[in-house]
C-alpha cells in the first residue's frame, strides 16, 4: 500500500502547487489500507446508500420484531387478507396473520442464512484455497480435483436433494429450526466455496514467493504463523469482496429452497416461505406476494452495491 | 485441436462418474426407505417386504447398485418411477420439449439483447445511457426470478389480463388461434428467465468490452485514423467477446436451475416440476434421472466452453 502513496505524492511534483499539497500529505499521519480503503469507499455513493439501508434492514430484523409487538404466529379470522393499514403496515394474510411481524421474523431468518452460509463458503474455501497454494504438488492437484469436481455438480437439484434426504434425521437430533438452519447452512456453504478457494490459492500461489515470506522462514516461523499471519493478510480484499457478494447469494438460495417448499417448516417464517404462500392468493392479496419480495430484493440489490463499492475500494487499482 | 478435444474428453467422462457417484451416494445414504410405503400397508407382511427389497436389489452393497444403475444407465434406461410406474426416460422425454423450447428461447433473446445493450454501455462509458444499463442490471440479477415472476403475474395477468397466470399444455383450440394460445401463456415465463439472464450477461459484456477498448491495439486502430465503428466492430468486439462466449456457454446449465423455478411459478409442465413433484414423492430413479442430465449438462457445457475457447482464442496453445 506505501507504494500506491508514494505514487500518487510523486506525481504532483511538476508544478509548485504539487508541492505545496505534497508538504500538506507529509504532515498527515500515515495512511492504512483500511483507512485508505475507507475514504474510497465512501465516495461511492450507492454503496454508501446501500450500507445504510442494509443497516436499517438488519437493525429492524434484529429488534424490530420485539418493538413490533405483534406475534408471527397469531391468527384470526377476522382479519383475513386485510390491506395495508395503521394496525398492519403490510396487511395480513389467509389466516390473518399480520404480515409485518412474518417479514420482520423473516427477515432475521433469512439474513442469518445468508450470513452463516457464506462464512462456511468463505472459511473452508480460504482453508482449501491456502493449503492448496501454499503447499502445491499432490496436494495441490488432488484439492483443485475435487474443487473442479464440485464446480460441476447440479447445484439446485442436490440442494433440494440433500435438504429433502437428510431433513428429518437433523431435525430429529437438533430440533426443528436449528436442525433446518444447520443443514441448509452447511449444504450451501457446502456447494459455494469453490471460488473462493480458486481465489485464495492463486494469491497464494503468488504472494508466497515474496521475499518477506522468506525471510518469516528464515528466522524460524512456524509453517501456520506464515499461512494466516503472514500470507492471508494479503489475499483478504477479494476475499472480503466474494463474502459479500455471497452472502446475497445465499439468501437467494435459501428463498429459492423456502419457495420450492424445503428448508425451514412452514411454521417458520421466511422470506421465501412467504412468497410461496402468498403465490395461492395472489388475485386476492397482492400484498401478501410485494412486501416479502421487496425485502429480499431491497436486502440483496444493498448487499450487492456494497460489494462493488468494496471491490473498488479494496482494488489498488481503482485507487483514485 | 482434435488431440485438444480428445484431452478435454478424458476429463469431463471421470467427472460425469464422479458426480453420478456422489449423487447416488447420498441417495443410497440418506435416512428412509423406498419401500416405506409398504410399511404401513397391512396386506403385505414383512416376508413379502422382505422379497420385494430382496428382488429389487435394494440388500446389495452400494457399489454394487451403483454398478447396476450405471450398466443400465449407459444402455439408456433410467428404471422406472415409483410413481407412476413407467419409464423414467418416457416422463423425461415427454417434459423435456417445453423446457428446451422456454429455457432455448429466453437465453436465445437474453445473448442477442445482452451483447449490444452491454457494448453500447462500455463504449459510452459513464454516459446517462451507461448508468441506467448498470443500474438495472444491478436490480435485474439482485431480484430473484420467483419474485418478478410473481411480479409478472401481478402486473400482466391480473391488473391487465395481458396473458394467463397458468401455463397449460392442453391448448386444443384450431387454427392460429390455438398457435396464438401456445405462444401468450409461454411469454411471461420466457420473459421472467430471459430479464434475469440479461441482466447477468450485459454486465459481464460491458466489464469485458471495457477491458479490451483501454488496450493499446485499440489506440492504435483509432491513431492510425480508422473509423469509430470500425474500430468498436472489428478490432475490439472481436476480442471482447471471447471471454462472453465462455460465460454464455457456461451459463446454460444456471439457465436449467432458474427453469425449475420459472416452471413451478407457471405451474409449466417441464423437467423442473417434475424434479420437484419427484423429491416431495421421493421418487428416487427420477430424481437421479433429472439430477444426471442436470450434472451431465454443467459437464458437456464446460467442454464447450473451454473448446470454444480454444477455437477463438488463438493465444490458447493445443498443445
Amino acid at each position: 500500500m506505501s507504494e500506491v502513496t508514494d505514487k500518487r505524492a510523486q506525481s504532483p511534483l511538476a508544478n509548485s502547487e504539487g508541492v505545496a499539497k505534497l508538504s500538506g500529505l507529509r504532515s498527515r499521519k500515515p495512511r492504512s489500507l483500511w483507512s485508505d480503503a475507507f475514504r474510497q469507499y465512501r465516495r461511492h455513493r450507492l454503496a454508501m446508500a446501500s450500507t445504510i439501508v442494509l443497516a436499517i434492514i438488519i437493525f429492524a430484523a434484529v429488534f424490530g420484531y420485539a418493538l413490533w409487538g405483534h406475534s408471527y404466529s397469531a391468527f384470526s379470522f377476522a382479519d383475513q387478507y386485510k390491506n395495508p393499514s395503521l394496525a398492519h403496515p403490510m396487511g395480513t394474510d389467509d389466516l390473518g396473520h399480520d404480515q409485518f411481524a412474518r417479514v420482520l421474523w423473516g427477515g432475521r431468518v433469512s439474513i442469518s442464512v445468508g450470513i452463516v452460509s457464506a462464512l462456511v463458503a468463505i472459511i473452508f474455501g480460504t482453508l482449501v484455497g491456502a493449503i492448496s497454494g501454499y503447499f502445491g504438488g499432490f496436494i495441490d492437484s488432488l484439492l483443485m480435483r475435487i474443487t473442479d469436481l464440485f464446480i460441476s455438480l447440479p447445484t439446485l437439484p442436490l440442494l433440494l436433494l440433500v435438504i429433502y434426504l437428510f431433513q428429518d434425521t437433523m431435525r430429529a437430533r437438533f430440533g426443528i429450526v436449528l436442525g433446518t438452519f444447520i443443514l441448509i447452512v452447511g449444504i450451501i456453504g457446502a456447494l459455494t466455496w469453490m471460488p473462493v478457494s480458486r481465489l485464495v490459492r492463486g494469491s497464494f500461489l503468488s504472494v508466497k514467493e515474496k521475499e518477506f515470506i522468506e525471510s518469516a522462514r528464515s528466522v524460524g516461523v512456524s509453517t501456520p504463523s506464515i499461512i494466516f499471519k503472514h500470507i492471508l493478510p494479503n489475499v483478504l480484499s477479494p476475499v472480503i469482496v466474494a463474502a459479500t457478494l455471497g452472502v446475497a447469494q445465499a439468501i437467494i438460495t435459501e428463498s429459492t429452497l423456502s419457495f420450492l417448499g424445503l428448508g425451514f417448516p412452514p411454521d417458520t417464517p421466511t422470506w421465501g416461505r412467504l412468497l410461496s404462500g402468498a403465490q395461492n392468493f395472489i388475485q386476492i392479496s397482492p400484498y401478501m406476494v410485494i412486501f416479502p419480495g421487496a425485502a429480499i430484493f431491497l436486502t440483496v440489490l444493498s448487499i450487492n452495491y456494497i460489494g462493488d463499492g468494496l471491490r473498488d475500494a479494496l482494488d489498488p487499482r481503482h485507487m483514485s | 485441436m482434435t488431440t485438444y478435444i480428445i484431452r478435454r474428453l478424458f476429463v469431463a467422462i471421470p467427472t460425469l462418474i464422479a458426480i453420478s457417484m456422489v449423487i447416488f451416494g447420498i441417495l443410497a445414504l440418506a435416512p428412509g426407505d423406498p419401500l416405506s410405503e409398504f410399511a404401513l400397508n397391512p396386506s403385505i407382511p414383512p416376508a413379502v417386504r422382505q422379497r420385494i427389497r430382496h428382488n429389487l436389489g435394494l440388500d446389495d452393497p452400494i457399489p454394487v447398485r451403483y454398478g447396476k444403475w450405471a450398466t443400465s444407465v449407459v444402455k439408456g434406461d433410467f428404471g422406472y418411477s415409483f410413481q407412476t410406474r413407467s419409464p423414467v426416460l418416457d416422463q423425461i422425454k415427454q417434459r423435456l420439449p417445453v423446457t428446451l423450447m422456454i429455457i432455448g428461447s429466453s437465453y436465445v433473446i437474453s445473448v442477442l439483447l445482452a451483447i449490444p445493450i452491454g457494448i453500447l454501455a462500455a463504449v459510452r462509458q459513464y454516459s446517462i445511457y451507461d448508468n441506467v444499463v448498470t443500474t438495472l442490471s444491478f436490480f435485474g440479477f439482485s431480484s430473484p426470478t420467483f419474485f418478478t415472476g410473481l411480479l409478472f403475474i401481478l402486473l400482466f395477468t391480473i391488473k391487465l389480463g395481458w396473458f394467463p397466470m397458468i401455463y397449460r399444455s392442453n391448448i386444443d383450440t384450431p387454427g392460429l388461434l390455438g398457435v396464438w394460445e401456445h405462444i401468450k401463456q409461454a411469454i411471461m415465463p420466457i420473459a421472467v428467465l430471459a430479464l434475469f439472464q440479461t441482466a447477468t450477461l450485459a454486465r459481464y459484456v460491458r466489464a469485458s468490452m471495457l477491458e479490451v477498448i483501454h488496450q493499446d491495439y485499440v489506440r492504435t486502430a483509432r491513431a492510425k485514423g480508422l473509423h469509430e465503428g470500425s474500430v468498436i466492430n472489428r478490432h475490439a468486439l472481436k476480442n471482447a467477446l471471447i471471454p462472453v462466449i465462455t460465460i454464455i456457454a457456461l451459463g446454460v446449465p444456471g439457465v436449467f436451475t432458474g427453469a425449475v423455478v420459472t416452471e413451478q411459478i407457471f405451474r409449466v409442465p417441464g423437467i423442473g416440476s417434475l424434479l420437484i413433484t419427484a423429491i416431495n414423492a421421493s421418487d428416487t430413479p427420477v430424481i437421479m434421472a433429472i439430477s444426471i442430465i442436470f450434472a451431465a449438462l454443467v459437464v458437456f457445457f464446460n467442454l464447450v466452453a473451454d473448446i470454444l475457447y480454444g477455437v477463438f482464442d488463438p493465444r490458447i496453445k493445443y498443445s
